[in-house]
């Protein structure tokens, strides 16, 4: 069904770039605003003075730093994709269920619990964890384990960071996620075999990992309640079922936590799950995988090992069989 | 039945049956295919080939409900074609978007895969089909033989509901409300024959 020949310069590598620098003059725009938006920021900032929950939207601006540990060389997702293409099955199947239904997450007071192997368990506030580190731009690749991918710019710091103000114990040998769960707003969960809250899980080595992130936003915005607000983690070289959304507890433990894919079927999704396109999925190939929001010539990609960030990643699995720990 | 009006039911089946074609086709021109293009093509095309089998098997016993209605038989053919028309872009777009011609890809998924095994099964059977289709075809094996030859449709169709079956995540039901349609017809045809015997029997008693 190939209709003509692919350009030689594909739209996507005209478009993507364009629409990230809109999204940076917009940015620069909204920085030096004084003058031409005052008038809207202006109301925009009173309302938040006096509604502190405003801020939690989804759209609101964050400020970020650069990273040296961003990925470069790809066209940006665009964020209508990112937003509209989603995996959080609390909110529905269907990949476009949890942008229609995840309005309903309360994502304001929110907290994290941190429990387990730690000198004291303790609870994070959301404010608190946003002014903890500067909240530093990443782009990443996103590559879900169904062989579709992304690159998406994430707002965050690493995980490292937060896991420090955790004062772990030395025994702490994995730390588990949990994501909010409530049956009554998410109504499309109950119906599902898998058994909630939603768990996943890392080895100590993985989550301390300075590319494991604490994610808070995208696009330089709080981050839209389907993907995962307010707070949610990114792990790149893993397939995207391994990056908990919406983050209420996090627990030190000394043995591997049970996670939600793996309960679910052991054979398709392993507790490592590091993209490898050595190791095939029961009904599928990992070898290439389809990027979203190209056009259909240009959508196959080779998947690369561990998402493109061997360099970075491989020798956290030094003398693992990666075939028989996938 | 006027000449007229069975023109205009074949152009509107005609129409109908292009429909998912021609969503994809303008969805291509105007770069509106959804997120992932690829799975979009694919899911409309085998979609479009199992709800097309699944019409071309009621029409039987439409007519024999609905005797008035036995005019049907004349759309069994186009009907039939369009389901196999459908399978072989199916087809197309795992080897071309899937698999990028790469036999070696191909070799290895059909052997590994037992639903891409099944699916090329449900196309290799519905092949002979489409070939015996002309009417020189028909008189040539004679109508005996090409009615046997064209039960194959049936095995056809139950290969293309497991491929499905396999195909989506264990837990996902949506092949179900297809799987239940195609299991009614094709229950529906031994209980009808034997059905007619017992008539029979009753008659010779």
């Amino acid at each position: 069904m190939l209709i003509g020949k692919p350009p030689d310069i594909q739209s996507s590598e005209i478009t993507s770039p364009d629409q990230y620098a809109q999204y940076l003059d917009r940015r620069r725009f909204l920085r030096g605003a004084a003058a031409a938006g005052a008038a809207a920021l202006g109301v925009a900032r009173l309302a938040e003075i006096f509604d502190p929950g405003l801020r939690a939207q989804a759209g609101t601006k964050l400020e970020t730093v650069k990273s040296p540990l961003t990925t470069t060389g790809e066209p940006l997702t665009s964020l209508e994709d990112i937003t509209h293409y989603n995996n959080f099955y609390e909110f529905g199947v269907d990949k476009a269920d949890p942008a229609k239904n995840a309005e309903a997450l309360p994502t304001r007071p929110w907290t994290i619990r941190v429990e387990g192997k730690v000198k004291t368990p303790k609870t994070f506030d959301i404010e608190a964890l946003l002014k903890l580190r500067r909240l530093e731009e990443r782009v990443y690749r996103h590559r879900c384990v169904e062989a579709w991918s992304m690159v998406i710019p994430w707002v965050g710091y690493s995980l490292s960071e937060f896991i420090d103000q955790c004062d772990p114990l030395p025994s702490a040998k994995y730390v588990q996620f949990l994501s909010y769960y409530d049956h009554k707003v998410e109504k499309w969960a109950s119906g599902q075999a898998i058994s909630w809250p939603y768990s996943e899980g890392l080895r100590m080595d993985e989550a301390m990992h300075p590319l494991t992130l604490l994610t808070f936003g995208l696009y330089g915005q709080v981050l839209p309640n389907q993907n995962g607000a307010p707070v949610r983690i990114v792990v790149p070289w893993k397939y995207g079922f391994k990056s908990a959304k919406s983050i209420v507890a996090v627990r030190f433990l000394e043995k591997q936590p049970p996670t939600t894919w793996n309960d679910q079927a052991a054979n398709e999704y392993g507790f490592y799950s590091n993209v490898n396109p050595n190791v095939d999925h029961p009904r599928w190939s990992q070898k290439v995988e389809r990027r979203i929001g190209q056009p259909f010539y240009s959508q196959r990609r080779t998947t690369l090992m561990f998402n493109g960030y061997a360099d970075q990643v491989a020798s956290l699995y030094n003398g693992m069989d990666l075939k028989r720990n996938f | 039945m006027k000449r007229q009006t069975l023109i205009l039911i074949k152009t509107l089946t005609w129409l109908a049956c292009l429909v998912p074609l021609a969503r994809l086709l303008w969805g291509a021109v105007t770069n509106n295919l959804g997120p992932d293009p690829i799975a979009n093509i694919t899911f409309t095309t085998g979609s479009a080939t199992l709800n097309l089998l699944t019409i071309s098997l009621a029409l039987t016993p439409v007519r024999r409900l609905i005797p008035e209605l036995s005019w049907l038989v004349k759309f069994r053919r186009l009907i039939g074609l369009f389901a196999f028309f459908y399978a072989t872009l199916h087809l197309a777009t795992y080897v071309a978007l899937y698999a990028g011609f790469d036999l070696h890809a191909m070799a290895a998924d059909i052997a590994k895969r037992r639903y891409i095994t099944m699916g090329l099964a449900a196309w290799l059977l519905l092949l002979p089909l489409a070939a015996t289709s002309t009417n020189w075809a028909i008189r040539k094996m004679g109508g005996k033989n090409w009615n046997r030859l064209h039960k194959l449709v049936y095995v056809a169709a139950v290969c293309g509901v497991i491929h499905y079956w396999w195909q989506v995540k264990p837990g996902v039901l949506s092949p179900l409300s297809i799987t239940l349609m195609l299991a009614l017809l094709l229950i529906s045809r031994p209980i009808w024959t034997w059905n007619q015997r017992r008539k029979l029997r009753l008659r010779a008693a």
